[in-house]
């Protein structure tokens, strides 16, 4: 079995172009990547290097300028905007640096949310839920509002929510960016936990070395395009 | 704190919007309530030159004889004043029992009631609004000023007996009516015995009711007293032309502030979706369509109107309920169940008005755009 047969994720050739008035901003030139399934992959680089475009490309949030996005082994490109969100809904979890709860939801009913969208039925919804909390070891507290959690909490919420449809592939966008050191190293040490036992494919963008050692590879975006080495 | 504030403001404006629109509804009926339950089978008969022109006893066993002509009935405008204050207005009319209640089945009375004024001469009926009104009770006496009629001798003070309360078959029947014996009046009269204000003659067949009241106008053409005879429903509705204008003006008013409501409602969900890209960036990202996003804001701009309008509207049907703002003055006040059903026709549309373009704004928003921090 060659190393290929395993890749999940495939960005071949990829250029973003954003358009600021009359400039255009080439932010991912020519760009390919490959993930592997299972892999715990940490994304590094300077601020405005791309990371959350190319995030964003892969979990079906923006389209590629040019070049393509395949995951297991189908090219997202070609989907429209309602079959690409559906695609979302049942292989991508998102987590974000600012948790993104909706503060008008309990826990449990944030991480209910995207079981919404399956057809389970209440219970079987409430079986999940409490099993996500578990795992991120807040089942104590369901029925809290987001302002009353800690934002190591929130984040272990925002993690609930991300897994609770046991998506193909976790993209965290700096999750541990507006945390401090202790909390910071517990969200970690909860997303290795998923990525060791469950077997979780994990892209996880980071400006923290120390977050980066916590994966199996890391690559570094700088100038439109990825190296394996930290460049300047 | 700023949000809840926006949002219960708007709500409140809600509430009272659809309160108004409840008040008018019921002022615009209470105007026009006699157009609806005017009779098609019923034709007036009064003096060529105006109301207040008296026509002779003796055409009413005329009118009787023409063909189709079932039974007629007089009336006379009394006009008098209840305890010396014009405030107190009520309608007093001369009739004369039998024919009035044939040609008014709409007025409902019990048998003994009825057998009462028959052989009460003093005896008067009265609607039950205005026995309400001024606590009238069968077996009360209830004196009158007369402001035409004098009484043999001078006397302006005028008795009667109440020996029932009517009741009106529909809700837009108007009970403010007080009625006594045309017998009792003409004998007592000072002058004037021998006349009544007008007739009001029902028609076997309404479908024929104009061609009767051309027959009946050519029956007193060329006579000392012509009159004018039309059916009740043009009658009423010469009448209601004047009031069409009310009803006008109280659709400008209507439209005003239910724009008003519509830009401070449309506000409102504007913002709400404004400050809340991120949330909905979210849902999007968790896998919500575009569709789905726009639902939901529509949804929720629909319930924020539902929940005050019915508020308001179910506030403007317990207030009408309590009686018109005059104290008893109008015929009839009541929030008609036409208008109610269009008010939840309207709580709808303006949700959806209101909601439509925050909405297909929701719709629209980048998701990558909306969770980019600035
Ligand atoms: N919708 C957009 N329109 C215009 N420019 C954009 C847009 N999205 C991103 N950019 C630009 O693309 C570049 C890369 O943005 P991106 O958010 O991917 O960077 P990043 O590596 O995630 O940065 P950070 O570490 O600060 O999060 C930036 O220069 C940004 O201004
Ligand atoms: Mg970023």
């Amino acid at each position: 079995m060659s190393a290929s047969d395993n890749v999940l994720v495939r960005v071949s050739g990829v250029d973003r172009v954003f358009h600021r008035g009359s400039e255009d901003i080439h932010v991912l030139q020519n760009l390919d990547m490959e993930v592997r399934s299972g892999e715990f992959l940490a994304l590094m680089g300077p601020s405005g290097s791309g990371k959350s475009t190319l995030l964003n490309m892969i979990g079906g949030l923006d389209r590629p300028t040019k070049g393509t996005v395949t995951i297991g082994g189908d090219s997202i490109n070609a989907l429209s905007d309602r079959e690409l969100a559906a695609w979302r809904s049942r292989h991508i979890g998102f987590v974000f640096q600012l948790y993104n709860l909706l503060p008008t939801l309990t826990a449990e009913k944030n991480v209910e949310l995207p079981l919404l969208l399956t057809p389970l039925t209440k219970a079987e919804r409430n079986r999940h839920v409490e099993a996500a909390l578990t795992v991120v070891g807040l089942a104590h507290r369901t029925r809290h509002f987001p302002r009353q959690l800690s934002g190591g909490e929130q984040q272990r919420v925002g993690i609930a929510r991300a897994i609770v449809a046991d998506p193909t592939i976790l993209l965290c966008d700096e999750p541990t960016g507006d945390l401090d050191r202790k909390a910071g190293d517990e969200i970690l040490a909860l997303l290795q936990a998923l990525h060791r036992e469950q077997g979780k494919t994990i892209i996880m963008v980071t400006h923290d070395p120390h977050a980066s050692h916590r994966a199996d590879r890391t690559l570094y975006l700088n100038k439109g395009q990825l190296t394996t080495e930290m460049s300047e | 704190m700023r949000k809840k504030l926006r949002a219960l403001l708007t709500f409140l404006s809600i509430l009272m919007a659809f309160v108004l629109y409840g008040y008018l509804c019921a002022i615009r009926e209470a105007f026009s309530a006699g157009v609806s339950v005017a009779g098609a089978d019923r034709i007036v008969v009064m003096h060529k030159m105006s109301l207040v022109m008296l026509l002779p006893v003796n055409y009413k066993p005329q009118i009787e004889r023409i063909e189709g002509v079932d039974a007629v009935a007089s009336s006379t405008w009394f006009g008098g004043m209840y305890q010396g204050e014009a405030k107190n207005f009520f309608p007093q009319i001369v009739v004369e029992p039998e024919t009035y209640m044939k040609v008014y089945p709409e007025y409902l009375l019990s048998e003994k009631e009825k057998q009462a004024w028959l052989t009460t001469r003093t005896g008067a009926i009265v609607g039950r609004k205005t026995a309400k009104r001024f606590g009238f009770k069968v077996g009360d006496r209830v004196p009158i000023q007369a402001t035409i009629w004098n009484k043999k001798g001078g006397g302006r003070t005028w008795e009667f007996d109440i020996v029932g309360i009517f009741d009106g078959k529909e809700k837009g029947t108007d009970t403010t009516g007080f009625l006594f014996r045309y017998d009792y009046f003409d004998e007592a009269l000072e002058f004037g015995q021998g006349q009544v204000g007008w007739y009001v003659a029902r028609v076997a067949d309404p479908e024929k009711s104009e061609q009767t009241a051309k027959k009946i106008d050519a029956l007193f053409a060329n006579s000392p007293a012509e009159v004018k005879a039309d059916t009740e429903k043009a009658f009423v509705q010469s009448w209601a032309k004047q009031i069409g204008d009310i009803g006008k003006i109280m659709v400008a008013i209507l439209s005003a502030v239910f724009f008003t409501i519509l830009l401070v409602a449309g506000n409102t969900m504007g913002q709400a979706v404004r400050e809340r890209r991120e949330e909905l960036g979210v849902l999007k990202a968790i896998g919500f369509t575009n569709g789905g996003v726009l639902a939901i804001v529509l949804i929720e701009s629909c319930l924020l109107s539902s929940l005050a309008g019915v508020l308001g509207l179910g506030l403007a049907w317990i207030l009408i309920a309590q009686g018109d703002p005059t104290g008893g003055a109008l015929a009839v006040f009541y929030f008609p169940s036409h208008d109610l059903a269009l008010g939840f026709v309207f709580v709808l549309a303006l949700g959806v008005a209101a909601g439509i373009l925050p909405a297909i704004q929701a719709m629209r928003l980048n998701v990558a755009d909306a969770l980019r921090r600035m």
